[in-house]
């Protein structure tokens, strides 16, 4: 403990390198693709039109399972990959 | 028991999420992708869960002997590759002769396709895609090969991760009766979506 007061050092900011951009894209360019099919065939999104529809076709939504995919893929696995990545490129 | 065609999209949903696994590990390098040891794991894991899960499509899905070879050699190559994959994540295999258990895989799955499928290109959706499932299968060989000769280089890396991600999209295309490019065969049946 001292009274002398300091000056913190300030982090400078990290930028991100190209590969970083690449990989936090991934995810959500197949989130996109998605929503994009299920733009494009809205009729085959059961879930818009759910009356009379049996178990599967309301589980099994082929853009559905695409937008799932790409955000699990986005959530679980890009954020520690990113921190991996910036610490490798930080030595 | 669900529908034919939404089996086929469950299935496009692993080799989706295969390929952007691949994708990531292409992007990122083997070491960076190897720095936590699960996401060594992630996709032979993935990949043998899938040759699982190809036994029940083999026994409940299948309309003839044919069939059920075509599915249960997918079933069996599945989870070789993802086997010796697995071991080379887990330092248990030591030969990285080893990865050609996935080249096999592509080669098996090709021929499978194109031995199994009875009816020309036109004659609706999934024999179309069938053929054209086999035939890609068979030239995207070359990635998972040269994976094996080049283990460093990226245009394999990314090449195989998008040939998962090229199959995810023509598996997401099957119907059980449909048309293709306007041709469907009367004998085919009546399309219903």
């Amino acid at each position: 403990m001292t009274q002398i007061a300091t000056e913190a050092p300030r982090d400078a900011p990290r930028r991100r390198s190209a590969r970083a951009y690449v990989l936090s894209a991934i995810g959500p360019a197949t989130v996109t693709a998605g929503i994009v099919w299920a733009l494009l065939q809205p009729y085959r999104l059961t879930i818009l039109h759910p009356r009379g529809q049996g178990f599967w076709w309301l589980f099994v939504q082929p853009q559905l399972l695409v937008i799932l995919v790409g955000a699990l893929f986005h959530f679980f696995v890009v954020p520690s990959l990113l921190e991996d990545l910036q610490e490798e490129e930080a030595e | 028991m669900p529908p034919p065609e939404h089996v086929h999209w469950l299935f496009a949903s692993g080799f989706l999420a295969l390929g952007l696994f691949l994708l990531a590990e292409a992007v990122v390098g083997r070491e960076v992708w190897r720095k936590r040891r699960w996401r060594a794991y992630l996709w032979p894991s993935t990949m043998f869960g899938m040759g699982l899960a190809m036994w029940p499509v083999m026994v409940f899905f299948t309309s003839s002997t044919l069939h059920m070879l075509a599915h249960g050699a997918w079933a069996e190559v599945m989870m070789v590759a993802g086997a010796a994959e697995l071991g080379l994540a887990s330092g248990k295999l030591r030969s990285p002769l080893w990865r050609l258990a996935i080249v096999a895989a592509f080669v098996v799955t090709g021929m499978a396709f194109l031995v199994h499928e009875q009816n020309d290109w036109f004659f609706q959706r999934s024999a179309f895609l069938h053929h054209l499932l086999g035939w890609t299968f068979l030239a995207f060989a070359i990635f998972p090969l040269g994976r094996v000769i080049r283990p460093r280089s990226a245009l394999f890396a990314s090449g195989f991760a998008l040939a998962f991600v090229v199959i995810a999209v023509i598996v997401f295309c099957d119907r059980d009766v449909a048309p293709v490019f306007g041709h469907l065969s009367p004998l085919a049946g009546t399309p219903h979506r």
